[in-house]
């Protein structure tokens, strides 16, 4: 495992990059847990004071210091994604399994629902569900209803995967060893597929973080949990650039990119990392 | 072609599916709720002056009324279908009493163009960079390109607008931040309000492009880098077939088929990237539309864009999913 981490800084500069990228956004996050202050509280220091030696990312006009207020942040962004990015394996992983090794009426039914999954947008559907539920919608409930709608592109690819493996002579092996479908599936076929579900875990997590960060600009999520979405509420409803208190909408927005490119980068060198062809390419073989 | 015509059976019945499994849902995810939408828009009616009990009772029993919401939910069930089947969705709160769908089909065209403009660019764009990128491995400029697209494609939407809002409206302003044509242009076709609309769709289609773009960059990208090492292309290149028609006529060509697909599986997410572009720049479409109906607690607008939108995504996939196979003759239609 280390060894394969330290190959993948040698020779994989997009790796390197990301790790670093994401470790400063899980560090700061980490630091929300030495927070001095409740980050829900306002007018607890000195309003628009600019970034100083005192409030190294400056104070905002709710009187919130902007350093803990992002820890704070990318905690909550992450903890969310991660909720969504685990639910959504479960999900994927079953379906992807069953449908690729038990093929005939399962894999279309399970094929078909699938495909309606990948066409319907989910943006609206979201919308939608905050229309009708209003502050019943916190964060749990709208991960778990992400969750509900992320899974089917991986479910598409885990079963291309589990297709391949189904016809192998290790699994005609196993059948005659007489060995369960169930414990064929969890025991022989989901190592094959755990590096995929890895790398599409990351993805998964950009892709519902993005999706967070947009409803809460909206204020269609909980705004008193501070996330980078509803920092950027707040800074919006106070109109800070109009009044010249820049530094709220710059921070959260370079945290933003921060995390969003160290995932997307990781992600990427994971994929990479996946397929042989492309890592001997680039190992100069 | 008989094999083509069984697809496009197979597509259609997939089509219905789609569209008559994401409208219901949107439907039950409406009237489950918890929260009654005429004690919603009762609530938002009184906060604004005092009314006498009998008036608040009296525009109670008429949103009811509106709403059909005292008969069974099966009942509401099939007179919803019945009445979306010919678009008639009710009358609308936010602009009342004007019908929720005018509203929808006044916005649907914004959106589309919107939508069509941004994708076609960043498709062919992306693509032909990317194919170029994969071919020409060396080249500076296309390696400083991949390494752009890479920081911009895991950006949300909501952000890349809000930037480009920034730069280009506050700091810089040399586009307009808001609206789909200027204020002072008649709506009408003339050269004027073209320009008009045009420049309003810049950066709203920018961000789109933008973040759209590095997408189809990087996936084309490495396709054609594995295509390269085929020995069909070692092959042209030992004939000296001229480099530039080996890239455009062997390698791209053969890697476009994929990516058709891959456009056909990202329009929803596409979709969702749009309406969110449309609202940070008040363009008047379909998510500026979504938004103001949420916000004004509009029940039959708000079930009408869904539903719309759910149904166009679909309609668009569908007409996308029909192309590939035509333009790919190794692809045996099942």
């Amino acid at each position: 495992m280390f060894a394969v981490i330290k190959d993948l800084i040698r020779y994989n500069a997009e790796f390197a990059i990301g790790l670093l990228l994401s470790s400063i956004i899980v560090l700061l996050a980490l630091l929300s847990f030495f927070s001095p202050i409740d980050p829900t509280r306002v007018y607890s220091v000195l309003p628009d004071v600019p970034p100083s030696a005192d409030f190294w990312f400056g104070t905002n006009s709710r009187g919130q210091d902007l350093f803990w207020q992002v820890t704070f942040a990318l905690r909550n962004s992450l903890t969310f994604g991660l909720i969504v990015a685990v639910l959504s394996r479960v999900i994927s992983i079953t379906v992807g399994l069953l449908s690729g090794y038990l093929g005939g009426w399962v894999d279309r039914g399970l094929m078909f629902v699938n495909d309606i999954f990948v066409a319907v947008p989910v943006f609206p559907i979201l919308v939608l569900f905050y229309f009708v539920l209003r502050d019943k919608l916190d964060s749990t409930m709208l991960a778990l209803i992400m969750a509900c709608m992320g899974w089917p592109f991986d479910a598409r690819l885990i079963r291309s995967v589990t297709l391949g493996l189904k016809h192998r002579e290790f699994t005609r092996h196993a059948v005659f060893a007489g060995m369960s479908t169930r414990k064929i599936l969890l025991e022989e076929h989901l190592p094959y597929v755990m590096p995929i579900i890895f790398s599409t875990a990351l993805a998964n997590m950009i892709w519902s973080i993005g999706l967070e960060v947009t409803l809460a600009v909206l204020g269609f999520t909980d705004s008193n949990v501070p996330t980078i979405g509803t920092m950027l509420y707040w800074a919006n409803k106070h109109s800070a650039l109009v009044v010249g208190v820049w530094w709220w909408i710059l921070i959260p927005v370079v945290f933003v990119v921060i995390m969003f490119v160290g995932l997307f980068l990781l992600a990427v060198s994971l994929n990479e990392y996946i397929d042989p062809r492309s890592r001997l390419r680039r190992m100069g073989a | 072609m008989r094999g083509y015509f069984w697809f496009v059976f197979r597509r259609i019945l997939q089509l219905f599916a789609v569209i008559v499994g994401g409208i219901s849902a949107a439907f039950f995810i409406s009237h489950l709720s918890p929260i009654s939408p005429v004690e919603q828009a009762l609530a938002r009616i009184t906060s604004r002056s005092n009314f006498s009990p009998e008036a608040i009772e009296a525009m109670r029993s008429a949103l009811t009324d509106l709403y059909g919401v005292n008969e069974p939910l099966l009942g509401q069930f099939v007179s919803f279908w019945r009445r979306a089947l010919i678009g008639d969705f009710g009358p609308s709160l936010i602009a009342f009493p004007s019908p929720a769908m005018d509203l929808v089909m006044r916005a649907l065209p914004w959106t589309l163009g919107l939508l069509a403009t941004a994708i076609v660019i960043q498709w062919f764009v992306g693509n032909i960079l990317g194919g170029l990128a994969g071919y020409y491995q060396k080249n500076r400029v296309l390696k400083a390109f991949g390494v752009v697209s890479m920081g911009l494609q895991p950006i949300p939407h909501y952000i890349v607008a809000f930037v480009l809002l920034i730069v280009f409206g506050f700091i810089w302003p040399i586009f307009p931040i808001s609206g789909g044509f200027a204020m002072n242009v008649r709506f009408a076709f003339t050269p004027e309000f073209v320009l008009s609309v045009l420049q309003h769709a810049v950066l709203p289609a920018a961000t789109l492009v933008l973040v759209g773009m590095g997408g189809w960059f990087l996936g084309m990208r490495a396709l054609v880098s594995n295509i390269v090492t085929e020995d069909y292309v070692t092959y042209a290149e030992l004939a000296g077939v001229n480099r530039n028609r080996i890239v455009g006529s062997y390698v791209i060509r053969n890697a476009l088929v994929p990516q058709i697909t891959a456009l056909a599986m990202t329009l929803g997410g596409i979709f969702s990237g749009t309406v969110i572009v449309e609202v940070v720049f008040s363009y008047p479409g379909l998510g500026t539309l979504l938004v103001d109906a949420v916000e004004g607690g509009d029940y039959s607008l708000v079930l009408a864009v869904s539903t719309v939108a759910i149904a166009a995504v679909a309609v668009a996939i569908f007409i996308v999913d029909l192309l590939y196979p035509l333009l790919d003759p190794r692809v045996k239609v099942e």
